[in-house]
């Protein structure tokens, strides 16, 4: 264990945001009911998603800018754990829409599917998967980690516009987007509730230490093993 | 564990009165599954999900701290 100031942090605000997030008072909504203590953990899925995704994008740059592996091992492992907490969130946003979506008269199954965050959602986690299917096509480790880091910068380019620009041009369901007169749902400070916010904050935190905990650990053991391949 | 408890039981009572002070005219919220009390068996059971999980990073983190010092 080093440096373990964080992890315990992680702990104790992942553990508040479990108590607090399903204790404390939430503003009572039609139609979405309790589900807006989803905020809490799908949203913040999202977040850590984008957080990992950056220092991935950071990583890769500076692989780069000097060719040292060790960077290309960190930028592929954020970039592992942050498609992981993508493929949850989309998990998690596909049984919270079922039950929030489907319910309003004029939503059927066929309007979701015509989604445009969820298609938007879709492409970014699918070009990430290009990524790692990418990397596992080379043979050679220079060439890999020289393409591959390329490619995770298109792809960090690719996730802006497919999540969060598009979604937001053309109608969504999503809050967020024209028509419902939310600008940026979750970090508008007049938006949000106080209450949710109280939770919702340091929850994104929580999870985003735990997410860089766990790609800290898959980055130790490449470390190791490739000890060999990197001298310093 | 005691002081868990009791601080349980305190929310659960402002809850309560929250949810007679509001009892009219609004979306219908889960206040009857919180004055049954159950929501806390969701929240121990996230909870223990979550120190599950917890553990387990650790004991994790704590075999790799080990290969560390032995490929050292």
């Amino acid at each position: 264990m080093k440096k373990s100031w964080w992890k315990i942090l992680s702990f104790v605000l992942l553990i508040y945001t479990i108590v607090g997030g399903f204790l404390l008072d939430v503003p009572h909504l039609f139609i979405l009911n309790e589900t807006i203590r989803n905020l809490y953990f799908h949203v913040c899925m999202w977040f850590a998603m984008m957080i990992l995704f950056s220092i991935s994008f950071v990583y890769s740059i500076k692989y780069l800018r000097g060719f040292n592996l060790r960077n290309d091992i960190f930028a592929h492992q954020f970039a592992a754990v942050g498609s992981f907490l993508g493929i949850l969130g989309y998990a998690t946003g596909t049984i919270w829409a079922s039950y929030t979506w489907v319910t309003d008269q004029s939503q059927s199954l066929g309007s979701i599917l015509k989604e445009p965050k969820l298609i938007g959602a879709a492409i970014a986690l699918l070009i990430y998967g290009a990524y790692f299917v990418l990397r596992g096509s080379f043979t050679d480790i220079d060439k890999r980690a020289r393409v591959s880091a390329v490619y995770n910068i298109f792809a960090f380019a690719m996730l802006f516009p497919s999540i969060w620009i598009i979604p937001r041009l053309v109608g969504s369901l999503h809050p967020g987007a024209p028509g419902s007169d939310s600008g940026n749902p979750a970090l508008n400070f007049k938006d949000i509730d106080s209450r949710l916010r109280m939770v919702f904050y340091p929850a994104i935190i929580g999870w985003t230490l735990l997410g860089v905990w766990i790609a800290t650990l898959k980055i130790r053991l490449q470390l190791i093993k490739d000890k060999s391949l990197i001298n310093g | 564990m005691g002081k868990l408890i009791c601080r349980f039981w305190l929310v659960s009572c402002c809850l309560l009165l929250n949810a007679i002070a509001f009892a009219q005219d609004k979306p219908e919220m889960a206040d009857v599954m919180r004055s049954n009390g159950k929501i806390y068996v969701v929240v121990a059971v996230c909870l223990t999900i979550l120190i599950g999980l917890f553990i387990y990073v650790f004991i994790v983190d704590r075999k790799v701290s080990r290969l560390e010092k032995e490929n050292r």
